[in-house]
């Protein structure tokens, strides 16, 4: 029962929700008394692996490849498939972040594996594992088994913890050979929104909807964006009215995000709002209207204007010092 | 240009979840289904490539004859073929892909356009499978596009905080996100023109399930919160419970 985690790498880090990744998969082999390793794919990339030890990595495989400088789906899945083979690992990992969704299901039919995707939790039953995915954009939990010898998993950021624990990781250099048809698709170039984290990473996001009542308004919500290092979020209205740009949409066709901390000003809560933030921890709304939906799932309210709440929260935020 | 364009058909965004006696299942009655947002997103881009290089738009959608509606729905904004794999059963998403990359295998495409992800199971999964399945290359979350005459891509896709440029070759597959166009809405003349094509009809390729559903549960309902306050006087109260009772800041 070998598990294998993949790693993320992005500029000389490794994301959050790879640690997540890691530590969870780690767990799991631990509790079902297996081994473990995580993988770590790129061009130079092996400076950066031992500290995942910190993870809970304590063996990480790493394939540093300069075929590799330009990311390509097809050759990353074809390193993970191959690794897992060689590892014997009947269960392998990734986190449900942009590479990890694209690669997986390539990952998955090179191994003959059932994929459980988005996972929000994992539950040991004898030898196996029972994984909860969200449906309907959260209004429905599925629990699923996978019924083949070897399991690919995804899991959503932000769910498991990635606490410290463990020290460096051993090491291991391996080469995995390229076909050239592996790398058909690569990218060429990564363009990087300047500031905010992405709501999807987001610990904390701020989120504005039509009571904002335009586009030159949200300065309001960066302002306390920024106070409290979140990243910023908009409902489908103002992102369909042109106010916001679609990667800020949060809801059931936008993203579906679970931060710490979700602070909804002048949006009213429609479902497929909702669908997109339920899981968040904890929800604050402000709202002018008492009998908006939001309040029905907002943990604390604040019935009032967003012009002036707004300005007074950041101001707070400011003189408290977080 | 040989364009095949997935749609699936999945219950509406407003739709309240009752789960089904089996336990597994929604309770189908009573809810309105429709095409999924991205695959309009899908067909919309499949069209505008059609016209641009000339060829022909096939949609196909795996289920039952339900699926029908979704399927004249993608006739109607001037898809030019339809084809419904048929099964009644039930499929993973493994299943599903199967049954269709057998069916977009006949077809040699040179473009198979898919959406980010079906707005029901919210697998995201679909599309990168027949992509696999088939050998071809696949570039999902895309909101840029841009096919070149010699068959080469230059896209751009989504992710966790920018965009990737990616650089492809067809024959490819692309899962389209929000943002890549506008879908249009089906004219009248779509609507009548669509009501004498002729949907084809199939039973799906059989196929494994691999992933099997336990149980479909409703989550833990929330316990409704409090207000604490009606103007910005309430701020006060609001930082001290985030900082002391919810722990976040
Ligand atoms: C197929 C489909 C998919 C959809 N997907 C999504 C999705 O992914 N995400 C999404 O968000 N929506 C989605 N929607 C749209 C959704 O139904 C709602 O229309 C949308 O969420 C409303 O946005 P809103 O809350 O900003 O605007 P409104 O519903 O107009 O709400 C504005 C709120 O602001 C409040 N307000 C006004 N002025 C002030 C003020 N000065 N101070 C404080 N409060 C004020 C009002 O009381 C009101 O509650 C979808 C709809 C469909 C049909
Ligand atoms: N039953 C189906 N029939 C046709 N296409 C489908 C079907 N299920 C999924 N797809 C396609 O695959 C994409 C991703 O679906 P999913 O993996 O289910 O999130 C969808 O946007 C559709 O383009």
């Amino acid at each position: 029962m070998n598990v294998l985690a993949f790693a993320e790498e992005r500029g000389g880090k490794f994301k959050k929700s790879s640690l997540e990744t890691i530590r969870a998969g780690r767990r799991l082999a631990d509790a079902l008394g297996g081994e473990f390793a995580a993988l770590v794919a790129g061009s130079g990339v092996a400076a950066a692996a031992p500290g995942l030890g910190r993870y809970g990595a304590g063996r990480v495989i790493v394939v540093d490849d300069p075929k590799l400088a330009q990311h390509s789906n097809t050759a990353i899945a074809r390193i993970i498939a191959e690794v897992a083979r060689t590892e014997g690992a009947t269960m392998v990992f990734l986190p449900a972040s942009q590479m990890g969704k694209d690669v997986a299901p390539r990952v998955a039919i090179k191994l003959g594996a059932g994929l459980a995707a988005d996972c929000i939790a994992l539950r040991i039953d004898g030898n196996d594992v029972i994984a909860t995915r969200p449906v309907f954009a959260g209004k429905g939990l599925l629990d699923v088994r996978i019924t083949t010898p070897v399991k690919v998993f995804t899991l959503r950021p932000n769910i498991f913890d990635a606490a410290e624990e463990g020290a460096d990781a051993r090491v291991e250099a391996r080469t995995v050979p390229l076909d050239p048809a592996d790398t058909v698709t690569i990218v060429k170039e990564v363009k990087v929104a300047a500031g905010r984290p992405d709501v999807t990473e987001a610990d904390i996001i701020v989120s504005g909807g039509r009571g904002m009542k335009g586009p030159e308004h949200f300065a309001l919500i960066e302002r306390l964006a920024d106070a409290l290092g979140a990243g910023v979020g908009a409902s489908r209205a103002v992102v369909d009215a042109g106010w916001r740009p679609h990667d800020e949409q949060v809801g059931q066709t936008g993203k579906t995000v679970s931060p710490s901390l979700y602070i909804a000003c002048g949006i009213s809560g429609a479902v497929q709002h909702l669908a997109g933030m339920s899981s968040s921890k904890f929800i604050v709304a402000i709202n002018r209207d008492k009998d908006a939906p939001i309040f029905q799932i907002a943990d604390y309210g604040i019935v009032g204007d967003v012009f002036e709440v707004l300005p007074a929260l950041t101001e707070e935020l400011k003189k408290t010092g977080k | 240009m040989k364009v095949v364009v997935c749609i699936n058909h999945v219950p509406d965004t407003e739709t309240k979840i009752r789960v089904a006696s089996d336990g597994t299942a929604i309770d189908r009655a009573g809810v309105n289904f429709m095409m999924s947002p991205y695959d309009e997103i899908a067909v919309e881009e499949g069209l505008r490539i059609r016209d641009k290089f000339k060829g022909d738009v096939t949609v196909v959608s795996l289920g039952t004859d339900a699926n029908k509606e979704t399927l004249r729905k993608a006739l109607a904004m001037g898809a030019d073929r339809a084809v419904l794999l048929r099964d009644d059963g039930v499929r993973d998403s493994y299943a599903t892909a199967s049954g269709l990359a057998a069916e977009i295998k006949g077809l040699t495409p040179d473009v198979v356009l898919f959406g980010r992800q079906s707005i029901d199971y919210d697998d995201a999964q679909v599309g990168t499978l027949v992509a696999e399945l088939l050998s071809l290359p696949s570039v999902a979350v895309v909101v840029k596009l841009d096919i070149k005459e010699d068959g080469s891509v230059v896209c751009e896709r989504e992710i966790e905080g920018g965009h990737e440029v990616v650089h492809t070759k067809l024959p490819a597959a692309f899962l389209a996100q929000k943002g890549l166009n506008d879908p249009r809405y089906p004219s009248l003349k779509g609507i009548m023109a669509a009501k004498s094509k002729p949907i084809e009809e199939r039973p799906a390729a059989p196929a494994e399930v691999r992933v099997q559903t336990l149980a479909l549960r409703k989550p833990p309902a929330k316990n409704p919160g409090r207000i604490i306050g009606t103007d910005a006087s309430a701020v006060k109260e609001l930082v001290r419970l985030l900082h002391e009772e919810a722990k976040i800041i």
